[in-house]
């Protein structure tokens, strides 16, 4: 079976290693040239439970997990009980295997480990069946043997690899490689032994499986980055040098690598009492003169609307970080959603005036973050990144030349004391911080001062105030100053709209339909469409990644273009496409709705299926979707 | 040359005046507030500390409290309810030279900031925090408020608070504040020593500061006598020490319900270094001020493309 693309599956409980081996084997897979996607599914639970990582790896870019897998690594689930402490998890020690059995494709191969697993207890499950029916092929392995009689049991990961690589027909060296940069000393050494020794065992096996990897080659340097790297690079880069933060899943991510890379960078990471803190922190940091950045998951996120609004309001520049997962509430701590959509545009009182972006990828994300600085601190405001506990972990290969990009540190629409000399001044000296409107400067936006500059004194408020910042309730600074701060966003929308585009689009540009979706969920939605196109319907697809404010030219002259428009999205209210009615006034009796919100991320193939399906008016077949029809219907 | 040259600035002559707006601020206070008094006392402070305005950074919360900020000229930032300390905090990280002063009322500082409180006090922030005390919600007219006696009626407590006060200066002490004092609005002399001595302390000093709200607080403590504990023979401890300290607080706070006023210095301890420092000393904070690395042409601004290349290739 020879094919473009392979997924690979490691799967054990949590707290097992899964997460370093799968890195470890990606990066190997992406050494070797291939471009690589990997996907992250775990419980809530810090051991035990069980826990997969899938890998999906080809010669051309990947950009989703795919259909279903090829190759199931389970290492079984070790941390699964304690019996003297009388803690058993009824009977999930199976489940690393038996879990994974419809996604795995007909002729892949399974390897196990019998050190792990009791075989009279795997006899009992559907392997032997459901194997004969699909052409699984299935290698009982003894890892942690392997692993113990040269190391450790724990190490049974590596020996997994070597029986990976013995199967796959891969070189073992890459991953020796590997093991060599990441180790020292007598772990690197045992670990070196189990590899081979695993190797050598599973090169004897009879191999009548006919799968073998991919071959590729890169013509330059790839990096493996998730979502949440993207952010924090993009973010450092941007020259963000103060973080604080409370930990959420799964804003965490960002958080952990921030407050490990700042320091070395000469900025400072705080981890405080809570979210109500954390995005404070990030304004008192700005508004002192440096660029800062906070975030959360939506239920930390709650907690920060009221700093949000504060913001808007004194025009402090700062950069917030929701990440989704599932709601409402605390919801699925680990599964993914795209239900906070309406939460980061509108929340805090007053109207909203912040820049959302929801960027598709790790690249996108590391743009993205730079960009919400650099608007954030050139127009005064607060914008906000969003993504997803999928973008948050997925791994995505990417060529290093996109991230060598100049560090920006400019502290946009900030003057020095020497423009500040020459800046408007009130009666006693008090720099006219508020002006209605700023010669020279871009639309709706007063320059600022940073405290400790000569002549630059000013206060900032959360109450409507006078161009000096005293607090005012004059009914026509109010307007103005109402109208000054919204006029930012048309000025915002003219820049991005001038720039290249955040948005990103497929497929033929004379099709007749039309896929639309936002976020994370873009790179599958591209996948669906080349698919569809294939198979020989018409169809093009627009992913957006400017929410606030909203790309209106551009999806207007997408939906102009299409009969019929399919709106993916990983809510149950259909929140992007309310959105897109909403800014366009139009279009609702061309847009339906398909919705995913069990927790996890679309499958390009469920948005095939439900393409076909929903063309020919009918119900999507799938279980794990909902598809709500056009306003008319 | 320095971007911010305000900082430090020697040549700049300093007064009370120095501080006061020039533009008449919007009248918000009642007259008789016991906010005035604290107004008066930093201005008069200040001069002597030697900071100017443009070097001053003054956070505030909301409530008739929050209002200083229109009254005092420098640099400021009139944030949320109970939320000025945490500004505060990132404010002077970001920028170790100004002067950064919090203020807020009992409600602000107690009650809905009471979490940042107890935080701020215990990584010991090189900030000065002045809680304007009137025992009473101000500007939303005169509910119960964390300070307000046990019994105190209001609108909203008709018969009666059922609840015991907080005791400021303990929480404060117990929470790690490496200053801690209590003065009065009346009391003018003895206030403007405290805050001198607040801002010019090297970590978080905490002043309770005794306000009457004559509006919705009748039974506010402006006409009982005043006694500064340090000249009174009866309290002879060492504000040095944590131990004595403590009890001293517990007997000025048992004191103050029943209607007696202790004011003056209660803790000081010169030996605890500052939240920065300790970062700093960690590696996990820069010598010199982030802020100003901003303006400085030659700043050398790490590039994330090596570190991507070292450790995801
Ligand atoms: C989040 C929030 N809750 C409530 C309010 C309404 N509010 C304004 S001032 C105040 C009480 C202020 O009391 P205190 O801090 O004691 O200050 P004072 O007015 O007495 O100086 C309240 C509850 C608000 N502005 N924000
Ligand atoms: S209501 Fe009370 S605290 Fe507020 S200004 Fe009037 S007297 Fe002062």
């Amino acid at each position: 079976m020879t094919q473009d693309t392979i997924a690979w599956r490691v799967s054990g409980g949590s707290g097992d290693g899964i997460d370093s081996t799968s890195r470890n084997y990606a990066k190997a897979l992406m050494r070797s040239g291939l471009n690589i996607y990997t996907h992250r599914h775990y419980p809530s639970r810090i051991r035990g439970g069980h826990t997969y990582v899938e890998i999906r790896a080809g010669d051309e870019p990947v950009q989703s997990r795919g259909a279903g897998f090829d190759f199931l690594l389970c290492l079984g689930d070790s941390f699964a009980r304690s019996e003297q402490e009388g803690a058993i998890y009824g009977n999930e020690e199976l489940k690393p295997l038996t879990e994974q059995f419809d996604e795995l494709h007909e002729g892949g191969i399974i390897v196990y480990d019998t050190g792990q697993f009791d075989e009279d207890d795997i006899a009992e499950t559907e392997l032997e069946e459901r194997a004969e029916e699909n052409n699984w092929h299935v290698y009982p392995v003894d890892l942690r043997g392997i692993a113990q009689e040269h190391g450790r049991a724990v190490m049974r990961n590596t020996a997994g690899l070597g029986v990976t690589a013995a199967l796959l027909d891969q070189d073992v060296d890459m991953i020796e490689e590997l093991i060599e940069e990441n180790m020292s000393g007598d772990m690197r050494d045992a670990n070196l032994e189990v590899l081979h020794s695993a190797y050598e065992r599973a090169l004897e096996f009879d191999e009548s499986h006919d799968l073998v990897a991919p071959e590729g080659s890169h013509d330059e340097e790839h990096a493996l980055l998730t979502g949440s790297d993207g952010i924090a690079y993009g973010a450092l880069d941007a020259g963000c040098r103060f973080i604080s933060g409370y930990p959420m899943t799964p804003w965490t991510d960002v958080f952990r690598i921030m407050s490990q890379k700042l320091p070395k960078y000469g900025g400072i990471a705080e981890q405080v009492e809570d979210e109500i803190a954390s995005a404070t922190l990030a304004l008192g940091a700005s508004h002192a003169g440096v660029k800062a950045m906070s975030g959360s998951a939506g239920g930390g996120f709650a907690l920060m609307t009221e700093a949000l609004g504060l913001a808007e309001m004194t025009e402090t520049p700062v950069v917030y970080v929701e990440a989704m997962r599932a709601g409402p509430s605390t919801g699925l701590p680990t599964k993914t959603e795209q239900g906070d959509l309406e939460h980061v545009l509108y929340s805090s009182q007053g109207d909203s005036c912040r820049v959302v972006f929801a960027p598709a990828n790790a690249e996108e994300a590391y743009e993205q973050s730079r960009q919400a600085f650099e608007l954030a601190y050139d127009y005064h405001l607060p914008a906000l990144v969003v993504y997803d506990q999928k973008l948050e972990g997925e791994l995505r290969s990417v060529p290093v030349s996109h991230f060598d990009q100049e560090p920006a540190p400019d502290l946009g629409s900030t003057l020095t004391e020497e423009e500040l000399r020459d800046a408007a001044h009130d009666a006693s000296g008090k720099f006219e911080r508020f002006q209605h409107s700023v010669e020279g400067a871009k639309e709706g936006v007063s320059p600022r001062s940073i405290p400790g500059q000569k002549g630059g004194r000013f206060l900032a408020s959360g109450n409507e105030s006078a161009p000096t910042g005293h607090i005012s309730e004059d009914p026509v600074n109010r307007k103005n100053q109402m109208d000054r701060r919204l006029r930012k966003l048309t000025a915002i929308r003219g820049e991005l709209d001038d720039g290249e585009t955040n948005q990103t689009t497929a497929g033929p540009e004379d099709a007749e339909y039309g896929i639309l979706t936002w976020g994370s969920t873009q790179d599958t939605v591209l996948e669906a469409v080349d698919q569809l196109n294939e198979e020989g319907h018409s169809v093009k697809a627009m992913g957006v990644s400017d929410l606030m404010p909203y790309p209106e030219a551009e999806v207007t002259e997408f939906l102009e273009s299409v009969e019929e428009c399919l709106v993916v999205e990983m809510n149950a209210s259909a929140q992007f496409r309310g959105l897109t009615q909403k800014e366009l006034g139009r279009f609702g009796d061309k847009m339906s709705s398909l919705l995913k919100y069990n927790g996890e991320p679309f499958r390009h193939n469920e948005i095939v299926e439900a393409f076909k399906d929903s063309i020919d008016g009918g119900q999507p077949a799938a279980q794990n979707v909902k598809f709500v029809p056009a306003a008319g219907d | 040359m320095s971007a911010f040259s305000a900082i430090n600035d020697e040549e700049q002559e300093i007064d009370q005046d120095t501080f006061t707006p020039g533009i008449e601020p919007q009248a918000t206070w009642c007259p008789g507030c016991g906010d005035f008094g604290v107004l008066k006392a930093l201005k008069q402070a200040m001069p002597e500390v030697g900071r100017t305005p443009d070097e001053t950074m003054l956070v505030t919360g909301i409530g008739c409290s929050g209002k200083l900020n229109s009254y005092f000229d420098c640099y400021g930032y009139h944030s949320i309810h109970g939320r000025s300390l945490p500004i505060a905090r990132a404010a002077k990280l970001a920028n170790p030279g100004l002067e950064v002063i919090a203020a807020g009322g009992d409600g602000d500082g107690y009650g809905i900031g009471g979490n940042h409180f107890m935080h701020t006090a215990r990584e010991n922030h090189d900030i000065t925090y002045i809680v304007f005390n009137n025992e009473i919600f101000g500007l939303t007219k005169g509910q119960t408020s964390p300070t307000s006696p046990k019994g105190h009626k209001s609108k909203t407590q008709p018969s009666g608070s059922a609840k015991d006060p907080v005791r400021p200066l303990t929480l404060s002490l117990a929470s790690g504040a490496s200053y801690v004092a209590r003065t009065a609005a009346v009391n003018p002399r003895q206030a403007k020593e405290v805050l001198k001595e607040a801002i010019e302390h090297d970590g978080f000093a905490h002043v309770d500061f005794l306000t009457q709200c004559p509006t919705w607080n009748k039974d506010a403590k402006e006409y009982v006598p005043y006694t500064d504990i340090q000249d009174d023979d009866e309290f002879d401890f060492d504000i040095t020490d944590r131990r004595e300290a403590a009890d001293a607080m517990y007997e000025a706070e048992s004191r103050l319900w029943e209607g007696e006023v202790l004011t003056g210095r209660f803790y000081h301890d010169t030996e605890r270094p500052s939240y920065a420092e300790e970062k700093r000393s960690i590696g996990e904070a820069p010598e010199d001020s982030l802020a100003e690395r901003y303006f400085d042409d030659d700043a050398e601004w790490g590039k994330s493309v090596e570190e991507i290349r070292q450790h995801h290739t």
